[in-house]
């Protein structure tokens, strides 16, 4: 499985570390409900047989966070794109 | 059909081996049953033979997208052990070991139980310690560890490369009760002291879905057409999350490819299991002689049952770094399974989370080894509808409670247990 980093390249995945399912984000801690929201955000998935968005790091190339869109049938990669600012319920591409 | 012994052998030696019956009926399926099971692997199927055996249910089907077997029991490296550190853990484990000693006469199967020993190698002081602190465990709960010092280990294995430079051997922590099991011969033993006892077992026929009143489940869609049942119980390992999505439930698991490697058969070498303490790589050799080894799992989301080659070559890497002599032999075999690893690196055996639902999953890349006590637990959960103290702590809402079973201390990130 190759990953086109958008600043490096096509690369082995083997350069790049792993964190999951793009799509929790962290809730709000004043939120009255954050307890289940924490429960949700940090334990369950998903899980999707699918096409998913998924968060790499390129540690073995620029260090930058990529999310990448698979499919977990296939490993067939569709797009990668550069990850930045991750607030509750929103997700800012360069 | 007969009960198999030397007398059945004898008797079928000298009339041409024709009275061989099928090992179970090739069953279709029921309009409702009192239990279904679904998913036809090691799990599931010791699951109603421990039903029909133990608690006297015995309207029970089995129900198998496939053909049994298909899945991680005909894909894993056949380890069998009770070498777990965690007080949740290590008591259910050990309990799965007792039950492989009286396996094949209890299941009136030759299911191949080898209690060859495994040997977890140390490289320094440090682990020498984890490791005596972790047999000490083992042995609270019951089971047997043995320290070994350098020489201890090279007496039984000559060939590992003591004097690595960077990982020298300095010992190991034996259990001598472990070993390997056929896996095949598992799940067939089981399909067939299941079946014996009126078990259903259906292949080809999948799930597609949850028949429910209100909340509750009470049976299941097929491609084979809907089946009531009193209780629904899942155990369909890296299956779980497609299956429970039709009842709105996301679990604590995820899935992901682990592979395994098998070389060119060879004469006796390898006398037992053994895993490399500064790496992750395992081997083992089968009784057909060809080495069985493996190391991490992929690492990513996986539902392809295949995997890539950056981990092929870190399994390489550490058997070089174990035992040199693997670089002479061919590989003759890789493959990958889809398995369900969860958020603290244990399993869930639980009832629900719905009502006449049962959850019987997040076995990790280790659930061959749990298979007896899996399906002995299971069926007690179904059965009496709470769990045994052996699988008390194999709850679902330990995540939520903050009791997790965490026996690599590395938190909720699957693809690092």
């Amino acid at each position: 499985m190759r990953i086109t980093c958008p600043y490096c390249g096509a690369r082995s995945s083997h350069e790049f570390a792993y964190l999951g399912d793009a799509a929790p984000t962290r809730p709000d801690p004043a939120d009255p409900e954050a307890p289940d929201a924490f429960n949700a955000y940090v334990y369950e998935r998903d899980n999707v047989a699918g096409v998913m968005d998924e968060l790499w790091y390129h540690s073995g190339g620029c260090r930058r966070w990529l999310t990448v869109t698979r499919d977990t049938r296939t490993h067939a990669i569709t797009a990668v794109r550069f990850t930045t600012m991750r607030f509750t319920g929103t997700e800012a591409a360069e | 059909m007969s009960r198999y012994s030397v007398f059945s052998l004898i008797a079928n030696a000298l009339n041409g081996q024709k009275g061989w019956t099928p090992a179970w009926r090739d069953a279709v399926p029921k309009p409702s049953y009192d239990v279904i099971i679904v998913g036809g692997g090691g799990h599931g199927l010791a699951t109603a033979y421990y039903l029909a055996k133990e608690h006297g249910i015995r309207n029970v089907a089995v129900l198998e997208k496939g053909h049994i077997g298909s899945g991680n029991a005909g894909r894993n490296t056949t380890i069998i052990r009770s070498n777990y550190l965690l007080p949740g853990n290590e008591p259910f484990y050990e309990w799965s070991m007792k039950l492989w000693e009286g396996l094949e006469q209890d299941l009136n199967y030759n299911a191949m139980v080898s209690q060859r020993g495994i040997i977890n190698l140390y490289h320094s002081d440090g682990q020498r310690d984890a490791y005596a602190r972790r047999g000490n465990a083992m042995r609270l709960a019951g089971a047997d560890s043995e320290l070994l010092d350098r020489e201890q280990v090279k007496a039984l294995c000559p060939f590992l490369d003591f004097d690595n430079s960077r990982f020298p051997i300095k010992g190991g922590l034996m259990q001598a009760r472990a070993g390997t099991a056929r896996h095949d011969a598992v799940v067939w033993g089981y399909a067939r002291a299941a079946d014996r006892l009126g078990v259903d077992i259906v292949q080809n026929c999948e799930v597609t879905g949850f028949i429910r009143e209100g909340d509750a489940v009470v049976g299941v869609e097929t491609n084979r057409g809907p089946i009531r049942a009193g209780k629904v119980g899942l155990a369909v390992a890296g299956s779980t999350s497609r299956l429970t999505k039709h009842l709105g439930l996301r679990l604590p698991i995820e899935s992901h490819v682990l592979q395994a490697f098998v070389s060119e058969g060879l004469k006796p070498l390898v006398p037992g299991v053994i895993t490399f303490g500064m790496g992750h790589f395992y081997v083992s050799q089968s009784d057909k002689g060809g080495l069985v080894f493996g190391g991490d799992i992929d690492g990513y989301n996986s539902y392809a049952q295949r995997g890539n080659l950056p981990v092929v070559e870190d399994v390489a890497e550490g058997g070089m770094a174990l035992m040199p002599l693997i670089g002479r032999l061919r590989m003759l075999r890789s493959w990958g399974g889809l398995v369900d690893m969860s958020m603290d690196g244990s399993p869930i055996i639980d009832v629900g989370p719905l009502p006449g639902l049962f959850l019987n999953t997040a076995w990790n890349y280790g659930g061959f080894k749990a298979t007896p006590a899996s399906g002995w637990c299971f069926a007690w959960t179904i059965a009496k509808e709470e769990a045994h103290r052996f699988n008390a702590a194999f709850r679902l809402d330990r995540f939520r409670t903050g009791h997790v079973i965490d026996e690599k201390g590395v938190g909720a990130q699957p693809n690092l247990h």
